[in-house]
Formats: C-alpha cells, sequence, structure tokens
C-alpha cells in the first residue's frame, strides 16, 4: 500500500509534465512536428522493445521467487539490470548524437530556432532525462533486492523488497510507454 | 503488498509472456500508424494505444488484477485526480 501511494506522487510528478508538454503542443502544433522528426525513431523504438522486455523480467523474478526458485529469481533481475543499461546505452548515443548536431538545452545553435522547437527539445531533455534519473535509481533499488536474495533476506515467504522494487521498475516502464509516442511519434 | 497475499498471485509465467507479446504488438503498431498521416487523429490514436498498453501493464505486471479492491480504487482515484488535473489545465488555457 505505501509503496503505491509513493508510486502516485511519481505520477504526479510526471503528470505536471505531461501537462506542461500537452499545452505546448497545443500551442505550437507545427514546431512540434518539425522538432519530433529529428529524433530516431528505430532508437525510440528500440529503446521500448529492451524496457517492456525488462519489466517482463521483473515480473518474472517475482513469479520465480514466489515458486521457491532462488537462481531463477536472481537470474531474472540480473537481465532486467543488463536491459535497463542496454537503455540507458542507447539513450546515450542518441543524446550524443543530439549534442553534435548543437541540440543540447542552452546550446547558441537553436537559440534563434523558433520557439516552438525550442520548447520541445527543453521538455524532450527534462522528461527523457528525469526518466533517466528513475531507471538508474531502479537498477541500484534492483541490484540491492539481487544481493537481498543472495543474503537470503528476501525470501519465497517474505519478499516485499522485491514486489516493491517491480513495482517501481514497472511504474518507470510505463512512464516511457507514454514518452515514447508524445515525443518519437507525434510527427 | 505484503507477504499474507502470496496465495492471490496464481499467473504463472505463460500469462505475463503473453502479456509481453501483446505489448509488442501494440508497439508495433503505434510505430506504424505514426506513419499514416491522420492528422489529429494520430495523436488520439498514439493516447490510446499507449493506455491500453499502460493498462495491462498496471493491470498484469503490477499484479493489480490480482489485488484487492481498497487498492484497485485507489489506483482509480489516483488518475481520475490526474485526469482533472489535465483537464482543468485545459479548460484554463483554451479560453484565456
Amino acid at each position: 500500500m505505501g509503496m503505491w501511494l509513493f508510486l502516485f506522487t511519481e505520477v504526479l510528478l510526471f503528470g505536471g509534465l505531461f501537462v506542461l508538454y500537452a499545452v505546448t503542443l497545443g500551442r505550437f502544433p507545427v514546431e512540434f512536428h518539425e522538432a519530433s522528426q529529428l529524433l530516431s525513431v528505430p532508437m525510440g523504438t528500440t529503446n521500448t522493445v529492451v524496457l517492456i522486455t525488462s519489466s517482463l523480467f521483473a515480473v518474472l523474478a517475482v513469479t520465480a521467487l514466489q515458486r521457491g526458485d532462488r537462481k531463477k529469481s536472481e537470474l531474472f533481475i540480473g537481465l532486467t539490470i543488463v536491459l535497463a543499461a542496454c537503455f540507458l546505452i542507447i539513450k546515450y548515443f542518441e543524446w550524443t548524437a543530439k549534442f553534435h548536431h548543437g541540440i543540447y538545452p542552452g546550446s547558441p545553435d537553436i537559440a534563434d530556432w523558433e520557439p516552438g522547437k525550442q520548447a520541445f527539445f527543453a521538455l524532450y531533455y527534462a522528461m527523457t532525462g528525469l526518466h533517466g534519473i528513475h531507471i538508474v535509481i531502479g537498477m541500484a533499488v534492483l541490484g540491492w533486492v539481487w544481493w537481498l536474495i543472495r543474503q537470503e533476506d528476501c525470501t519465497p515467504e517474505y519478499f516485499v523488497a522485491l514486489e516493491n522494487a517491480g513495482l517501481y521498475w514497472h511504474l518507470v516502464d510505463l512512464i516511457w510507454i507514454f514518452l515514447f509516442p508524445l515525443f518519437y511519434l507525434i510527427a | 503488498m505484503n507477504d499474507t497475499k502470496t496465495e492471490h498471485h496464481g499467473p504463472g509465467y505463460g500469462l505475463f509472456v503473453a502479456i509481453w507479446g501483446v505489448l509488442m504488438v501494440l508497439t508495433g503498431v503505434t510505430v506504424w500508424i505514426s506513419s499514416v498521416d491522420l492528422g489529429f487523429l494520430n495523436v488520439m490514436v498514439a493516447l490510446s494505444v499507449a493506455t491500453t498498453k499502460a493498462l495491462l501493464v498496471v493491470m498484469f505486471f503490477m499484479h493489480l488484477k490480482y489485488e484487492n479492491r481498497t487498492l484497485k480504487l485507489m489506483v482509480l482515484l489516483a488518475f481520475v485526480i490526474l485526469a482533472i488535473f489535465i483537464g482543468f489545465t485545459f479548460f484554463d488555457t483554451a479560453y484565456r
């Protein structure tokens, strides 16, 4: 229950940013359309697949532990963390490519673009950046739970830690499910 | 949420892999639809698909389907509040 309450606050945190996005989109539909075409759809799609798959492994880890299969649970958590790292690596290449084209917050190159396109990238960096921070935190929490299972502090009889880490991870996935179409596909 | 719920979580690996399959198909659909120009409808379609995917994740991956009614109502309430929040912001910005 407490975990869900925390997740609601997270939803509200991102909810505020989504509102900002929606209002800005309403004001600059054409500029958003042009700006979103600068993002790589293949990279965004790959990251969506990677993150949803990592969510699958997270839920399988819970199932495995419930069934008393500790080794399998550890393996699934490991796979979740590996896929999370893949997501960040892809994100890194994506951002680096953008930086090379002079698209980053405060860049002199975009200073004389239309305000709408600047707003798009400001929101893009703020929202995917905040999401990225959540990925890093999620990886740390999953790593911690993996260690708990090894120490047998998280067992088939008492697995709240794993369940809550899983819930957090699914929320991170959930947010990306909305970020992906809004930034990459609205074109 | 707590260890006493162990017996409520019945589903096996197969169900979750199937849900994952549906999520993958929906991802493909949303990418494909975005290449077709439907005007403003594109935004609606993209958001509908995303909401469907979100529902699947919440219901199955987050086990909400197997939780008690209180928690289900709480989650519903949280999203209703979010909808009010977003809706009223639009009333404000649309008529100023």
